[in-house]
């Protein structure tokens, strides 16, 4: 088995198995509906296959660019090469849409609206995961990945501002509720930021504390952790009737916007949830100090807080943000359930398209989530890549 | 430990007392109901929402389990290892993926219902045990496998008796993070008219019903925290088990 995996290998040299998956599920995702085109914007739609998008003529290059990514995919060398190749094959993707929906809407009523079907987002996924699989081969460093989520980023801003993807009905939507948007997008990032800094503010003093009382450290860390296992929704729903409570008998409370529903029940949740992952990560960042940099600082005359600053602290810090990356990420998705207790964010969207049945509501609401969520993971990556010492360094 | 002996039979009463005789618990919750509203959810029994939000958190993690390990250990002999690199990358962008956009996104895709629920419990039960079952297949003791080898058993008699048994305790670590959300997706998924018992806890929230809020969030949260502390024991054992 193993002699025959080797050698079936050493045949197929040049072709890499994960390309060649790729390539065959890319091409199945071409024969399925590409887009879809409903009456309006609740009834389901009818699928579109590609070649059935525009005249043949528009189609081909967007199809060319795919079907050129899925082949230069099936490369075991020269990553780089994929990484354009799967930059193609998007931009090959974005063509599509952008010769399909004008020209299905033209023959269709005022109401009609275009959507990217299954066959889209097959697609999308399968060129994304290509150019993270070539990406990941590259072992880009972090300031090459800052480059490269700001251009990609970029790149998103000017094709939603240009107004190319306009008729899509998910932009019909933003279009129709883009102050409502805003706020929600605000409210969102308030949400999980704030939490954020709140959680930190008490955890990492909370962290310290821990390390040093291995009493504390025993009782704290088994509570918090059952408190994350509480589901989402239960625990949102468990504040309500506390800061109901403290809304309605503490004096000023109210005045402060504490109140059963809204914003403060979500806030308070999600501080709730983000403790486990930031003091667990101070604590263990703390413990993880080598012995002998310890022995060393100790013998060099320093004080334990001096200790604390120069040592645990700067050999601990990829630790803690990393701790800080799984709050963050965390809180994000979260923040969606604050759409269910009246907290605002981008979950007022998907709840409120839940309950329309219109799924580019949803899309609104569910897109920009898992888009924030993944560049939060990326940056707080980049910055744990920073602060993680150097071999040289650490000698 | 000590306070675990006497909480935990006492939250276990507590919560059977919650499903089983809600109306005990009116005096309780009266005060936080809306005037004339009622206080206990009565649409529709508790046990049965109970036992349909736990079937579709078993079912969907069974099914995660075994997609999921059999995959962790393809990725983990000579012929996956091509798609070892690729699937680490899978694991880290879908677990940025928040469970609620997971259900929310596969509902356009299978409608309402238990259907997306399920799909997405499965679906995002499937990372943590992947990741776990891989940690634990990739990091075995090296001199166990040589001895394995030693002994003369083939692959498969390797991998049934000697590897799968060492990174069980691990694999339940993922298997008890994907039960942790999956009984949180699930509640979320009374949303998407899955039979759940999140369906109170929105019944509450829809009419301003804080008593019907409260009774809901108790009795997920106290499932979620018990089923979190029994297979926390379980890990234990075994791994004192496994380690003996």
């Amino acid at each position: 088995m193993t002699a025959a995996g080797r050698s079936a290998g050493r045949v197929a040299r040049g072709i890499s198995p994960p390309g060649a998956l790729f390539a065959v599920l890319g091409l199945a995702a071409l024969l399925v509906p590409f887009m879809t085109i409903a009456a309006n914007r609740i009834v389901a739609g009818e699928g579109v296959m590609v070649w059935r998008l525009a005249t043949p003529a528009a189609a081909l290059p967007g199809v060319a660019c795919i079907v050129a990514a899925l082949l230069v995919g099936l490369r075991t060398h020269g990553q780089p090469l994929r990484l354009a190749g799967a930059i193609l094959g998007l931009a090959g993707l974005l063509w599509l849409l952008v010769q399909g929906a004008p020209a299905l809407l033209a023959d269709a009523g005022d109401y009609a609206r275009v959507s990217p079907a299954i066959g889209f987002w097959c697609l999308l996924v399968i060129l994304m995961l290509l150019m993270a699989d070539a990406l990941a081969q590259m072992t880009p460093g972090p300031l090459a990945r800052t480059g490269l989520l700001s251009a990609v980023l970029g790149a998103l801003a000017l094709i939603l501002w240009s107004g190319a993807l306009s008729p899509l009905s998910i932009l019909q939507e933003h279009a129709g509720r883009s102050g409502a948007f805003a706020d929600a997008a605000l409210r969102h990032l308030a949400l999980a930021f704030g939490s954020l800094a709140v959680a930190g503010a008490i955890g990492f003093p909370l962290g310290i504390l821990c390390h040093r009382r291995s009493g504390l450290r025993a009782s704290l860390l088994p509570v918090l952790s059952l408190l994350q296992t509480i589901p989402s929704l239960a625990m949102f729903g468990l504040m309500i009737p506390i800061l109901g409570w403290v809304g309605d008998s503490v004096p000023g409370a109210q005045a402060l916007g504490i109140a059963g529903i809204g914003f403060a029940p979500a806030f308070l949740a999600l501080v709730l949830y983000s403790l486990l992952p930031v003091v667990g990560n101070t604590v263990a960042g703390l413990a993880a100090t080598p012995p002998a940099a310890l022995d060393a600082a100790r013998g060099m005359g320093m004080t334990p807080g001096q200790r604390l600053l120069r040592v645990e602290l700067p050999l601990g810090l990829p630790v803690i943000l990393t701790g800080l990356r799984i709050v963050l990420v965390q809180n994000i998705g979260l923040a969606v359930i604050a759409g269910l207790i009246g907290g605002g964010g981008f979950g007022t969207f998907v709840f409120q398209g839940l309950n329309q049945t219109a799924t580019d509501l949803i899309l609104l609401g569910a897109l920009p989530t898992v888009a924030l969520a993944l560049c939060a993971a990326i940056v707080m990556d980049i910055l744990v890549d920073l602060t993680r010492p150097t071999p040289k360094e650490a000698a | 430990m000590r306070i675990g002996t006497v909480l935990r039979p006492a939250l276990v009463l507590l919560l059977v007392a919650l499903v089983l005789r809600p109306a005990w618990f009116t005096p309780l919750f009266a005060p936080l109901a809306p005037a004339n509203a009622p206080v206990i959810y009565e649409r529709s029994s508790l046990l049965s929402l109970s036992l349909s939000h736990l079937g579709l958190v078993a079912a969907a993690t069974a099914a995660a389990t075994l997609v999921a390990v059999g995959l962790a250990i393809f990725v983990t002999r000579p012929a996956g290892a091509a798609f070892r690199p690729l699937s680490r990358t899978i694991t880290n962008m879908g677990q940025t993926f928040p469970p609620v956009a997971v259900l929310a996104l596969a509902v356009p895709a299978l409608g309402f219902g238990a259907g997306p629920t399920l799909v997405a419990l499965f679906l995002y039960g499937l990372l943590p045990i992947f990741e776990n079952s891989v940690t634990a297949l990739s990091t075995l003791p090296p001199a166990t496998m040589e001895a394995a080898r030693g002994i003369g058993l083939n692959r498969w008699q390797r991998l049934v008796r000697v590897e799968l048994p060492l990174a069980l305790p691990v694999m339940l670590t993922g298997i008890r993070l994907s039960v942790v959300i999956a009984l949180g997706t699930a509640t979320i998924g009374s949303t998407v008219a899955a039979r759940t018992l999140g369906e109170v806890i929105i019944a509450g929230l829809l009419t301003n019903n804080t008593a019907f809020v409260l009774q809901g969030g108790l009795i997920v949260g106290l499932f979620a925290v018990l089923i979190y502390d029994a297979l926390v024991q379980l890990e234990t054992r075994l791994a004192r088990r496994a380690g003996a």
